[in-house]
């Protein structure tokens, strides 16, 4: 336990969280973005925002997975599962995501599909293997972090020659979302002033993918690690970039990250995959060159080819804030759902289902402080 | 010389022997099966006399009554077994009222082709914690269900015990101001489960913290009595689930301080790699007392002298709020509030 603790030291927080106060300039207000979930579930459930000073806030950003996947593809699983030769293997965390029309994964198992739980592709691979009569599909979701095991996965499978293991991809690029909330950014007061890098996502593509961030939009990136005080100590990197006037990418979880990353991992990436010409996110939209699918070499491992999957893109419920928040533009508490009709019993949007959804995180840790909040805005008008 | 001839009577071969669905078919292979392994297991007169109820004396106070179900899987584990375990939960929910448990009632639901000595095993470790805690089995019932239907063996126990006329406590019982305070380490229980289903090693073994508690409640009754206001075995859902209910409950909320809640460095270990929070894993020899402030210093010396409340300790207070949350100090200096779990696909632990 020892080499977490150390990053979870008190001392060492309040240390870091002194160093900050003493360094923000109190004149102005310091909007950081954190891109991960992991981040998000980090500052949450040890409290971090109550060390920051008041002029530091830190803004939820699309890195869940799970948050980001839209309703249509979610749809695509459920028709995919309820095919009878079909066994649909996918994360636990996507079983409640809503779908269209009230449905959802966990709704379409206890209808009668074959979906089972697993914790990696790899379980997916052991499952095919077992069970050759089954059509194995693996639901693939997550960033560069969850790719490379996928990737391999593919490559075991064709190695094996297993004729009854696909893969539904849904694969996603962090750089490339990154800027499209950069670009989609037009209000100067709503800007971002710096962003809290990811952790895992970097020791795969490295840092050298966000000098776009500094060199193009002017902005400081911190890739950090996805301890507490990890995070701290990024926030204070990036108000001393700020308050210096430098932009740069600089690498806080230097004992994970390098600046090139893992080229075998990247090399099984480019191997396996290539780019999608766009694909929708939610929250973003439909964004170019922001996912991958199977290379052609590939093709007989891609679900979408072996079932003929035509994604038809569906709508958000109406009320859900989950686009707003997912491009940093809106908080949790800013929709009329949060804590009423949605709950993480019963998720009205994806950011409520993950643990790193921001709705999520902030219904399980956050809540307490809305009130205060709240109270003080009013003292202060 | 008699031509009738009296059937040998052959032992269970309980060593290779299996369940078939004939020892549940009401015949002799069930009346042998209950003689061999559930009398001679738990051994008392109640049971021999082989009646369909047990006949027990009446008792001045309040009755308290409660029903359990233990699906738990492994069937063994670290420190208990779903024998021990359907002994210690039945008669912790009735000392949590602050009663004293003096009857049990046993059912098992029994899969076939279970293995004899395993059943065996079980009951013997019934019969000693039921023993050990003086609180006998006085009926029993068994029924076996073709093989799939179950998995290996269900117990469920019911159990009778006696509360004093006067002492009443309840889970709407917490007031403002009032001390919080746990019995021992959090999550012991639920992580030895766990870590042995995912043959998890953590240098040290970690054992399951399943005891009975009613002797740690008699001895705070005595030392607190009417200050005790609500008492709670944190099992199912952990310390948080707990609060979490007494706070709705009592229509209150709580302040408590990570830093003060005692938790082993292999448990800690463990939930972080399997992605845990100790707060929200099962407990079943650890209790969670709410009483008025003025009495927690006697309630605390009372618990550290019972062997199964050593490390007895205070982790916060009873605040008012109407919004009913959990709010804690994190070892790391932040706030946040501890939430009921939603969603996590636990294995059965208990
Ligand atoms: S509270 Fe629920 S409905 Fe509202 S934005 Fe969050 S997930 Fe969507």
């Amino acid at each position: 336990m020892k080499y977490v603790d150390e990053y979870r030291d008190p001392k060492l927080a309040k240390g870091v969280a002194a160093a900050i106060a003493a360094e923000v300039d109190s004149g102005r207000i310091y909007r950081f973005m954190e891109f991960c979930g992991g981040h998000t579930h980090a500052i949450s459930r040890y409290g971090v925002e109550d060390m920051l000073p008041n002029n530091v806030a830190m803004i939820h950003g699309p890195g869940c997975p799970v948050c980001v996947l839209p309703v249509g593809r979610i749809d695509d699983a459920i028709r995919l599962a309820s095919d009878p030769r079909v066994t649909l293997c996918t994360y636990a965390d996507l079983m409640r995501v809503p779908a269209s029309r009230g449905a959802n994964l966990l709704k379409a198992r206890a209808g009668g599909a074959d979906i089972r739980m697993v914790y990696s592709t790899l379980d997916a691979l052991r499952i095919a293997e077992a069970e050759p009569e089954r059509e194995v599909v693996f639901l693939a979701i997550g960033f560069e972090t969850t790719t490379p095991p996928t990737a391999l996965a593919i490559k075991q499978a064709k190695a094996k020659a297993l004729r009854n293991f696909s893969v539904f991809c849904n694969h996603v690029l962090t750089p490339v979302a990154m800027r499209a909330i950069l670009a989609g950014e037009s209000d100067e007061a709503t800007a971002l002033d710096g962003i809290v890098g990811p952790a895992h996502v970097s020791t795969v593509i490295g840092a050298r993918p966000y000098e776009f961030v500094a060199n193009e939009y002017g902005k400081p990136v911190v890739i950090s690690g996805f301890e507490p005080l990890d995070v701290m100590q990024s926030i204070l990197m990036l108000v001393r970039q700020i308050n210096e006037g430098r932009c740069a990418v600089e690498n806080q979880y230097l004992r994970a990250v390098t600046h090139d990353g893992n080229a075998r991992a990247q090399r099984e990436m480019d191997e396996v995959f290539e780019l999608r010409e766009s694909f929708e996110w939610r929250g973003l939209g439909v964004v170019p060159h922001s996912a991958l699918r199977l290379a052609d070499a590939f093709a007989e491992f891609d679900a979408e080819k072996r079932f003929g999957v035509h994604t038809v893109a569906a709508a958000d419920n109406p009320a859900c804030e989950c686009g707003a928040i997912l491009r940093g533009a809106k908080k949790p508490t800013d929709c009329r759902l949060f804590g009423s009709l949605c709950t993480p019993e019963t998720p009205m949007g994806s950011c409520m289902v993950s643990s790193e959804g921001s709705c999520a995180a902030h219904y399980a840790y956050g809540r307490f402080r809305d009130r205060s909040r709240a109270r003080m805005e009013r003292a202060a008008s | 010389m008699s031509l009738v001839m009296k059937p040998v009577r052959r032992k269970l071969d309980v060593r290779n022997g299996r369940v078939d669905l004939s020892h549940g078919s009401g015949g002799r292979a069930m009346a042998q099966l209950i003689a061999d392994i559930f009398h001679d297991a738990f051994g008392n007169d109640w049971l021999r006399r082989n009646d369909d109820q047990a006949s027990l004396d009446a008792q001045d106070g309040c009755l308290v009554m409660t029903t359990d179900g233990y699906v738990v899987s492994p069937l063994f584990f670290p420190g208990g077994d779903i024998g021990s375990l359907s002994v210690h939960g039945t008669i912790n929910d009735i000392a949590m009222a602050g009663a004293t448990p003096k009857y049990l009632s046993a059912s098992f639901i029994i899969e076939e082709g279970f293995a004899l000595a395993d059943l065996k095993r079980i009951a013997q470790s019934m019969g000693d914690a039921s023993r050990a805690a003086d609180v006998p089995i006085v009926a029993g019932d068994t029924k076996i269900v073709e093989r799939g239907k179950a998995d290996g063996v269900f117990i469920s126990t019911a159990g009778v015990g006696v509360l004093p006329h006067g002492l009443s406590l309840s889970s709407d019982k917490a007031r403002p101001g009032d001390a919080v305070l746990i019995s021992g380490s959090m999550g012991d229980h639920g992580v030895a489960i766990m870590s042995r289903r995912e043959n998890l090693e953590f240098g040290v073994e970690i054992m399951s913290d399943s005891a009975a508690l009613h002797g740690l409640t008699a001895a705070m009754v005595g030392a607190a009595g009417d200050a005790l206001r609500v008492m709670r075995d944190p099992t199912r859902g952990g310390l948080a689930a707990a609060l979490n209910e007494i706070a709705h409950q009592s229509n209150v909320g709580f302040m408590i301080d990570e830093e003060l809640i005692p938790v082993k460095p292999q448990v800690a270990a463990a939930c972080e790699f399997l992605g845990l929070d100790p707060l929200y894993v099962a407990n079943e020899g650890k209790l969670m007392a709410i009483c008025a402030p003025e009495a927690a210093d006697v309630l605390l010396d009372a618990m550290r002298a019972h062997p199964l409340g050593r490390e007895a300790t205070l982790i916060g207070h009873v605040v008012e709020d109407e919004r009913n949350f959990v709010e804690m100090t994190t070892r790391f200096g932040g706030g946040r509030i501890v939430d009921w779990l939603s969603g996590e696909q636990l294995p059965r632990i208990c």
